[in-house]
């Protein structure tokens, strides 16, 4: 009997530790990949519904998925050395691609975002998503931290070429969040606090002298957060009726398939930028909270090995990928229950469309690469 | 220059640790943040928003209740409800709009110069709504699209319930109609109550029980999306969506005979005139007649600009109910009561003989006042100056009693005044006095009551006016000795989930008591000579009736307003006899004289002389009242607040049993049985 048991047990534990091979192999980190996926597979739920049933609209999210989970576990092998020899490079045909765009750019909504390469649109901000704080990450590794004024100069225009290209497409969003990416390396290299005072001044006036040159619907966006109710059936609206949408949810919802606001077409975008509202029309707070409970494991576990990280790019591209998904997260939360202004943010890993799943996978690829190759560097 | 700075590994990454973990701690405070804003979104404000989004999503549709029934005193249906069938347009379903209704053209179901206006009209609707485009089709329409209607998607035929009055212009004037709500009705209604409802009771029954015919409205939750379209299959999101049924109009049940009424409408046909007939002992209207008539159907199923417009245009005036509305001089008819007020004011002896020759003056003026054929009376007695109608006895008894008694009396037998019938728009007629002399006229010479004024009002000519329905009353009163029921059309209401009737009592509004028996006598015995004596007015058409009847002619000599406006009696009969004169036809009665059953008072505008004009209308409403098919008066019915015949065909009344005898154990039950004298009822008038 007792041998029984030792031997049921060992079985167990061979399993696991079969599991764990498999992992190690793969260079996957098992805890991540699980929250990925958990996010994910919730995520092609709320899509059914929020699609009507759209089986066309699963099918291709789950295309995506799948596409990113590839690119994942191909970044994943590869080795960082690699990834920080080709940061430049990448940042660079980033650049060229983004004046690409802003020459001869694929129009579509009012928008120069797209380049057609065959039959694929392609959005080369969302390269640039992982090539800015890459190249962040690879210009602060040699240099000792925390970066000195003239490194600042110079990522800072590392940073805001690209935001600047971004946001003329016109696409503030994006452009924010690549800063963002960016912003955050240098945080993490360990920005003097004087120097954060100095740039958040700089920030201010940049909000000034953004609010004076941007684009109509911007500023209606802004002044709509402001005061929802000032036009509700304009630039209004998509708040209104996103938080309609949430509060009547209440704490555990209307039920699957069952939120009005939803089915019947008063929440705009909602496989996109306001598919949080449907979770929380249909979940209530309870489906919210197991929502923000999974990618608080998530950005959790991505701090966690980033902090693991056995040299200075590592380190920084790593904490750069846990924390861009933080923002990610918290603006399109903060947009849909209306704390910070309406941006196209889209909530990661459940939102439909675009290549946006793939970006994000492939930055947890980079961070499992860094991640389960640090015995090999340092 | 600057010391040359080294990497230090460990520095790096303590830097980093701190770093991310002061990041990790700055997270956690925003997801907080988050959290704490769905708190506020989903509990604290949870229930203010679930109140939005029902108002988002969830449409309440109304769903108009059945409109009562109007019923005779039988069961027998006037008014009622019917579907009607109109063509729909959804123009989303439409694969060619124009090829659509140029292909309905050729079916003949839409006229080619309407189709601008209709697609005008369907492209200022929502694509989705559905368009009526043609209301009100026949049946034969109904069956001709029926069979193509393959060829014509997104164009169907869509039922609705519209009033129905199934004889027409039957009883119009006492029934009234239906009509669209006018900006005018909503002022006067609880729109919220009305939402869903077409139309609105506009006149007669229909507009007096207007509240009780309506019903209550129900309404239905219907689930729309954000442009406003109706969700077809809601799914979950319909489950808690609520219908409230609508609660039946109840139904009104008339004191009308509809038999009566058809025999008042044939005989009226082509002359212009009203009769109304009263049960004396409870102010039931028997029949109540206006011609020419209107079909009410044309209001009701929503009367086009082009056909009302020859309504009102038409000279002979349709619209106008005469039985209520036409105020015109009594003629000879107002004599039985100026007689009795005379004989109570102890103003004149019942039995003295009067000479009464060709013509009567005023003492002191060379004035005469011919009897209206310039006959000769000879000596007279108050019986048979009634029943000659002898204008020079009245023109002597009107002098006598004088302006003050005459104008003290009339309001007794509610002339001057409103009768108070259940259905608006009577008019109150006129009662001449010097006060109303005094105040009427402008210029000052005219204010002065004249003697001549009084004298000619002893034939009821002059100032005073009356109605049809007042002079039905008046008559009423004669019948009953002076009990004064308030005409009534409306006997009971029948609830429409109950079944169950309310009958209504009668109401005494009063009772001449101070009218002695022995003029009571005087009076009624010449009524009766004036359908009996060889000299009797009424004589040659009234004689072979199988039943006593008391009656009294009357001839209205209309004269224009201008000439009643002259400045004083001799340059008004001056006047008057240069203008045109239309004489009108009356004729009042009841029967049988010694029981009364039936009181009635007939107008025939233009007829000449109230006997052979209006007597013979009289005549044959109160047979076909009081005869049975075999030509013998009928049994008495009695004096309830209900009366029912027993000759009567069993009609089913909707909900009562087949017999009549629910309804006639109910009118026992509800009211107290009536026989004259007075029962304990309320009494309104002095």
């Amino acid at each position: 009997m007792i041998h029984e048991e030792v031997s049921t047990e060992s079985r167990a534990r061979r399993t696991l530790s079969g599991a764990a091979r498999v992992l190690l192999a793969l260079k996957l980190d098992g805890p991540l990949a699980i929250g990925l996926g958990i996010a994910a597979a919730y995520g092609l739920v709320v899509l059914y519904s929020a699609s009507a049933e759209s089986l066309p609209v699963l099918l291709r999210t789950g295309v995506r998925v799948v596409l990113g989970a590839v690119v994942m576990l191909a970044l994943a092998r590869v080795n960082p050395n690699v990834l920080r020899r080709i940061s430049p490079w990448l940042y660079g045909l980033g650049v060229l691609l983004l004046l690409a765009v802003a020459t001869v750019g694929h129009v579509h909504l009012g928008a120069k975002r797209w380049l057609d390469i065959g039959p694929i649109h392609f959005q080369p901000s969302e390269l640039m998503k992982l090539a800015v704080p890459m190249m962040c990450a690879w210009y602060l590794h040699e240099r000792p931290l925390p970066p000195r004024w003239g490194d600042l100069a110079l990522l800072g225009l590392i940073i805001l070429v690209p935001v600047a290209l971004v946001a003329k497409e016109p696409d503030l969003g994006t452009a924010m969040l690549i800063g963002a990416g960016g912003a955050i390396v240098v945080f993490l290299a360990g920005l003097r606090k004087r120097v954060i005072a100095v740039l958040l001044l700089i920030a201010v006036a940049g909000v000034w002298l953004g609010l004076r040159f941007m684009h109509g619907y911007q500023r209606e966006r802004l002044v709509s957060f402001l005061n929802p109710q000032a036009d509700p059936l304009g630039a209004g609206y998509h708040i209104i009726q996103s938080q309609i949408a949430i509060g009547s949810g209440g704490v555990f919802g209307k039920g699957w398939m069952a939120g009005s606001q939803a089915q019947l077409d008063f929440l705009p975008e909602r496989t996109t930028d306001f598919i949080f509202s449907v979770i929380g029309e249909e979940f209530g707070l309870l489906g919210l909270a197991g929502l923000l409970l999974v990618y608080g494991f998530i950005i959790g576990r991505s701090l966690y090995l980033s902090m693991q990280g056995p040299d200075t790019f590592s380190r920084l591209l790593g904490g750069s990928v846990a924390l861009t998904f933080f923002v990610y997260v918290f603006i399109n939360a903060g947009m849909t229950t209306g704390l910070v202004p309406v941006v196209g943010v889209p909530l990661p890993l459940v939102s439909y469309g675009g290549s946006s799943v793939v970006t994000v996978l492939s930055g947890f690829g980079i961070l499992m690469s860094l991640y389960s190759h640090r015995k090999l560097m340092g | 220059m600057s010391p040359v700075r080294i990497k230090d590994h460990w520095h790096e990454q303590r830097l980093f640790d701190r770093r991310a973990l002061f990041a990790g701690v700055l997270m956690a405070l925003a997801g907080l943040g988050v959290l704490a804003r769905l708190y506020y979104l989903q509990i604290v404000r949870h229930d203010y928003y679930t109140q939005l989004s029902q108002a988002n999503g969830v449409r309440t549709e109304p769903i108009a209740a059945a409109r009562g029934l109007i019923l005779d005193r039988y069961g027998e249906v006037i008014a009622s409800n019917q579907p009607t069938f109109d063509l729909v347009l959804t123009p989303d379903e439409v694969p060619s709009l124009r090829g659509s209704l140029a292909r309905l053209v050729r079916l003949g179901l839409l006229q080619a110069e309407d189709i601008p206006d209709l697609i005008r009209t369907i492209k200022s609707h929502q694509s989705f709504d559905t368009v009526p485009i043609r209301l009100h089709l026949s049946d034969e329409e109904v069956a001709r699209f029926a069979a193509r209607r393959f060829e014509f998607p997104g164009i169907d035929i869509s039922p609705r319930q519209a009033r129905w009055y199934p004889f027409g212009p039957l009883a119009v004037d006492a029934v009234g109609y239906v009509g669209t709500i006018s900006a005018n009705d909503l002022k006067h209604i609880d729109q919220a109550a009305y939402a869903g409802t077409a139309v609105i009771g506009k006149t007669g029954v229909e507009a007096a029980y207007e509240k009780q015919l309506h019903g209550t409205n129900g309404y239905r939750q219907i689930l729309v999306n954000a442009l406003g379209r109706p969700v077809q299959r809601p799914g979950a999101l319909g489950r808690e969506l609520h219908v409230e049924p609508p609660t039946p109009g109840d139904d009104v049940i008339l004191s009308l005979d509809l038999k009566v009424q058809r025999v008042a409408e044939s005989l009226l046909k082509g002359h212009d005139g009203a009769v109304v007939a009263l049960n004396p002992w409870n102010g039931d209207v028997i029949a109540m007649a206006s011609s020419p008539s209107f079909d009410p159907n044309l209001f009701a199923r929503g009367i086009s600009e082009k056909e009302y417009r020859a309504l009102l245009e038409d000279p002979r005036q349709p619209l106008f109910n005469r039985a209520l509305r036409a105020e015109l001089p009594s003629g000879s008819t107002i004599k039985p009561a100026l007689a009795l007020g005379a004989l109570t004011d102890g103003v004149i002896d019942a039995h003295q003989t009067v000479l009464a020759g060709y013509a009567y003056h005023l003492p002191g003026s060379a004035h005469l006042y011919h009897n209206a054929m310039h006959e000769y009376c000879g000596p007279m007695t108050m019986r048979t100056a009634i029943i000659m109608s002898c204008d020079v006895y009245f023109y002597r008894l009107a002098h006598l009693m004088g302006i003050d008694r005459i104008s003290a009396w009339l309001p007794y037998f509610d002339f001057g005044q409103p009768t108070d019938i259940d259905i608006p728009g009577e008019l109150p007629g006129l009662v001449p006095s010097r006060a109303w002399k005094a105040t009427h006229f402008r210029n000052p010479a005219q204010r002065k009551w004249f003697p001549g004024d009084t004298v000619i009002l002893g034939i009821g000519q002059g100032y005073f006016l009356t109605t049809p329905l007042q002079l039905a009353h008046y008559t009423a009163m004669l019948a009953a000795r002076g009990l004064n029921f308030r005409p009534r059309l409306v006997t009971g209401i029948r609830n429409a989930r109950t079944g169950k009737i309310h009958w209504k009592r009668p109401v005494l509004q009063g009772n001449l008591t101070q009218i002695s028996a022995a003029s009571w006598a005087v009076i009624v015995k010449a009524m009766v000579g004036v359908t009996t004596q060889p000299r009797g007015t009424a004589y040659f058409q009234l004689r072979d009736s199988t039943y006593p009847i008391a009656g009294k002619t009357g001839t209205a000599q209309l004269v224009s307003e201008q000439a009643k406006g002259a400045s004083n009696e001799e340059s008004y009969k001056a006047k008057g006899t240069l203008e045109k004169l239309r004489d009108d036809a009356w004729f009042i009665a009841f029967a049988p004289a010694d029981n009364p059953r039936i009181a009635i008072a007939v107008l025939d505008e233009h007829a000449g002389w109230g006997s052979t004009g209006a007597a013979p209308i009289a005549r044959k409403v109160m047979d076909a009242y009081l005869l049975g098919p075999d030509g013998k008066l009928l049994p008495d019915p009695g004096r309830g607040p209900f009366s029912a015949p027993a000759r009567l065909r069993a009609r089913v009344l909707p909900g009562v049993s087949a017999t009549l005898t629910p309804l006639q154990a109910a009118a026992r039950s509800n009211g107290p049985p009536m026989s004259s004298p007075v029962p304990a009822t309320e009494t309104h008038k002095p």
